[in-house]
């Protein structure tokens, strides 16, 4: 149970990943946001961002998923979510989350829907 | 009659620290998981209580900065009653602090989505608040 996360890059030609591990709360939202501001500001503004390791979110940390998401509106990009839970989904839903960002089931399908 | 169907009754106090959210929500998953509820269940049950820990950690203003909770688990539901000995708060000053956490889109403001979010995902849901504090309660029940 103790809060041990990760972020895993895989960065393509036109678009990256970002794929977290553990509790999402506000120090793994802040390190995944320093993370994809430095691929905003390589050029990426297609980005994927994995949460089938993410068991537990935050509402701190869907907070910096936002700042994310309106990172990339100002340059017409776009995120697109992957392995949320039921719950997850439906919080994010919630949230209007899905109007601005992609929901997915896995990584595949939010990559071909860029 | 109440009694009959009280199975376990368990008091926890967790400071407010971070990350001692997961520890109320890991003792109301073990709870949750004695009395049955399917995965997604759970799962909700511990959204609610990460999520009730953290406004009473970030708004209480509490001087033992402590939260209570005590989970009553029945035959076929969990209750949770999480509590803070802060200042209390009105629905106007909930209205006041979401107004101030907007976002570039109205509709997806970034705070404020905590009560919210407990509301939706359990079954009951009640507040008392006041200037010794507040307590916010919830239940969830078995559905097969």
């Amino acid at each position: 149970m103790l809060n041990k996360f990760d972020i895993q890059i895989r960065a393509e030609q036109e678009y990256a990943v970002l794929e977290t591990a553990g509790y999402l709360n506000d120090s793994l939202g802040e390190q995944l946001s320093k993370k994809a501001q430095e691929l905003i500001e390589k050029g990426y503004t297609q980005l994927v961002i994995n949460l089938d390791k993410t068991a537990l979110i935050n509402s701190i940390g869907i907070s910096i998923l936002i700042e994310i998401i309106e990172a990339l509106d100002e340059r017409n990009g776009t995120l697109n979510f992957c392995g949320l839970s039921a719950t997850q989904e439906r919080t994010f839903r919630m949230m209007a989350i899905a109007k601005y960002a992609g929901i997915f089931p896995d990584e595949k399908t939010a990559i071909a829907n860029f | 009659m109440e009694n009959a169907v009280l199975m376990d009754e368990v008091c926890l106090t967790i400071p407010m620290d971070h990350d001692m959210e997961l520890v109320a929500a890991k003792t109301g998953s073990v709870l949750a998981e004695l009395n049955h509820f399917n995965e997604e269940q759970i799962e909700e049950i511990q959204y609610a209580i990460i999520e009730t820990c953290i406004n009473a950690f970030e708004h209480s203003q509490s001087e033992d900065r402590k939260v209570y909770i005590i989970y009553i688990r029945r035959a076929d539901e969990l209750e949770c009653k999480i509590t803070d000995n802060g200042v209390g708060f009105t629905p106007e000053d909930q209205h006041n602090s979401i107004s101030q956490r907007q976002g570039i889109h109205s509709d997806m403001r970034k705070r404020g989505w905590g009560l919210e979010i407990t509301k939706t995902l359990m079954d009951e849901f009640d507040i008392e608040s006041g200037e010794n504090g507040t307590t916010v309660s919830f239940i969830k029940k078995v559905t097969s």
